[in-house]
């Protein structure tokens, strides 16, 4: 259009202007064309680099379904019987076994479900009430200067190595628990969901505190105004209305606990139990993978079992994120709605 | 995939095989045992700094893998930590012609150890297969005080793990609360920390812990493990690792296995953490 005008009318310098002008201007609309298309494949290039590792690592889970057993090893095979029911014994009870390297294999995945979900509520339960308290600490209550220390300091909890927590757990706080509690085992899941603990909180403070802040300053004032007290308006009208941002960084905790290898590796046992108490040792589903997958010969049940765990713990946070992630939604619909 | 990858290590020892009887005349080929692979390699390595010309080539795979190549002609020498069975023998020697010779090439020993501060000083391996698979869950039961037992074991992929199933479980399965550490000196950690822990490893020496006298049966002495005691056979723990081979039938692998077992071999074995042969 543009250009058109600066032909009809040539002799006026000012168009020629226009029109130079014109043609930057479409100039710099194509290389925002280009940098957008960049930034959306960027963007689906991590979707794409989640889902094919999510086909790779169960290529490698599924042959599971239809592989034979070479002749001579038809006791190594593996069925939804030996991963999820009990073996047993002429002279101790039955019990479910994880013992992959024998003359019959048993890759009962019951102990490392059990113990994985131990560790992972210990940490949780562990966790979000002090992450929470101080989300609402630093939100409402905490003056600008304190404020200022405690949320860089949980945040620098994040940063450090759980390799190094791990060992801490191991050395440290085992010892500490043992003699506090006059534990059997030194090392449990206790212990480990402690240490575990610890990641979880920034993830869970980061998260809520971001909520309590997004909580516009109205509420607060119109529940002043209304006579109620600072407590109040945090317990009573803050905390309900961030509810959902809260509930997700517990939902991401969670998520991070369950995949956490290194400090379950170093501080839970390692002992594939199914007791319920929260002081016996445990086996993780993510420590198994990292203790086993090392040394496993490549295409046997066993390799394939523990690419199934992989599955598991994919699937496993998958859902859990999407059901955290759909429940905020329709808690934050439902929260809005009453506004409105 | 798996069966693959063994027939292209088949293939190569065939190659190889071949290869030492006609242009390489000093190549020998060492396959089985994983347990002995570190000790091989070590053997193989030190036997070719001092013969430039001899070429050894040492793969693991497991003590059956080897009698296997030993049966079909793919290896020279096998390698293995248990005897070879007569039917196995047998095999052998219709296949290839000739006699197999076994020849004892180290000793492999475990220590079961206790803590410091435990009163039991001897174990019966029946006893250790109890405690250790869930039956015996109280040192009062096998003469120490009472106290509930805590045991400690190895990762699966471990071969002290392995043996220790074989040999003292009677490949039973370890009891579920066994709890399972990286290596020998997390478990002698563990234990010293442990004043109810029990565990075993390789023999060792640390502040802390102790070493139990192994019974054979029940009503047999009590030995403590040694290098005499492990050489003699009178240790429990103990046990031999062979190298199977037709004598005759490849000068150079007869050369390596005579090597092995001289003063000169024997002295590598115990930096790989076993105890050398009787001499």
């Amino acid at each position: 259009m543009e250009s058109q005008a600066a032909e009809v009318l040539p002799r006026i310098p000012a168009t020629r202007i226009d029109a130079a002008a014109a043609d930057r201007r479409r100039y710099m609309r194509i290389v925002e064309h280009v940098i957008e298309g960049w930034v959306r494949l960027t963007a689906l290039s991590a979707i794409l680099v989640i889902f094919l590792i999510f086909v790779f690592v169960g290529k490698e889970a599924l042959p599971l379904l239809w592989e034979h057993p070479e002749p001579g090893l038809e006791h190594e095979v593996v069925t939804l019987d030996n991963l999820l029911g009990p073996t047993h014994y002429p002279d101790r009870p039955s019990r479910f076994v994880w013992q992959p390297v024998s003359n019959v294999p048993k890759y009962n995945l019951a102990p490392l479900i059990v113990g994985t979900l131990k560790t992972t509520i210990i940490a949780v339960l562990f966790a979000s009430p002090l992450a929470i308290l101080a989300a609402i600490l630093s939100s409402e209550f905490a003056p600008r200067w304190l404020r200022e220390i405690i949320k860089p300091t949980i945040e620098l909890l994040a940063g450090i190595p759980s390799v190094v927590l791990g060992f801490f757990a191991l050395i440290v706080l085992a010892s500490w628990l043992q003699e506090a509690l006059g534990l059997r085992f030194r090392l449990n899941a206790l212990n480990a969901g402690l240490a575990l603990g610890l990641t979880v909180i920034p993830i869970i403070f980061t998260v809520a505190e971001d909520a309590l802040t997004a909580v516009p300053k109205s509420y607060r004032e119109a529940s002043l105004a209304l006579g109620a007290n600072r407590w109040e308006t945090a317990t009573k009208i803050v905390v309900p209305a961030a509810l959902p941002g809260i509930f997700a960084g517990v939902v991401l905790g969670f998520g991070r606990a369950v995949g956490e290898t290194m400090i379950v590796l170093m501080a839970s046992g390692n002992a594939a139990t199914t007791t319920p108490w929260i002081t016996d040792s445990v086996r993780t589903l993510s420590a198994t993978v990292a203790a086993e997958l090392g040394e496993v010969v490549f295409g046997s049940p066993h390799y394939r079992v523990l690419f199934l765990i992989g599955v598991i713990l994919f699937v496993f946070t998958f859902v859990v994120n999407l059901v955290g992630d759909l429940w905020v939604q329709r808690l934050k619909a439902s929260l809005e709605g009453s506004r409105a | 995939m798996k069966r693959s990858i063994v027939l292209n290590l088949l293939t190569l020892a065939a190659t190889a095989t071949l290869l030492a009887t006609s242009a390489l005349a000093g190549s020998v080929t060492v396959k089985g045992s994983d347990t002995m692979v570190i000790l091989g390699q070590k053997w193989a390595e030190t036997y070719m700094k001092k013969n430039p010309d001899a070429q050894i080539q040492v793969t693991g795979g497991g003590s059956g893998t080897g009698i296997a190549a030993l049966i079909n002609g793919t290896t020279d020498v096998a390698e293995s930590s248990r005897a070879m069975k007569p039917t196995e023998i047998t095999s052998a020697e219709s296949k290839q012609g000739g006699k197999v010779k076994e020849i004892p090439v180290a000793i492999d020993a475990l220590s079961i150890y206790v803590n410091a501060a435990n009163p039991l000083t001897e174990i019966s391996l029946p006893q250790a297969r109890k405690v250790y698979t869930g039956v015996i869950t109280n040192f009062k039961e096998i003469g120490g005080p009472d106290a509930p037992i805590t045991i400690y074991s190895r990762e699966n992929n471990s071969g002290t793990y392995v043996f220790f199933k074989e040999h003292v479980l009677q490949n039973d399965d370890f009891d579920p609360t066994a709890q399972t550490l990286p290596g020998t000196a997390s478990v002698v950690n563990a234990v010293a920390k442990d004043k109810n822990g029990i565990g075993y490893g390789g023999i060792a020496y640390a502040a802390g812990i102790k070493a139990l006298k192994i019974k054979k049966a029940d009503d047999a002495p009590a030995v403590a493990g040694t290098l005499e005691s492990a050489q003699s056979g009178e240790y429990g723990l103990a046990r031999e690792l062979y190298f199977y081979m037709f004598p005759g039938k490849s000068p150079a692998a007869d050369a390596f296995a005579a090597w092995v077992v001289s003063p000169d071999g024997q002295s590598v074995v115990g930096d790989v953490g076993y105890y050398p042969l009787k001499k």
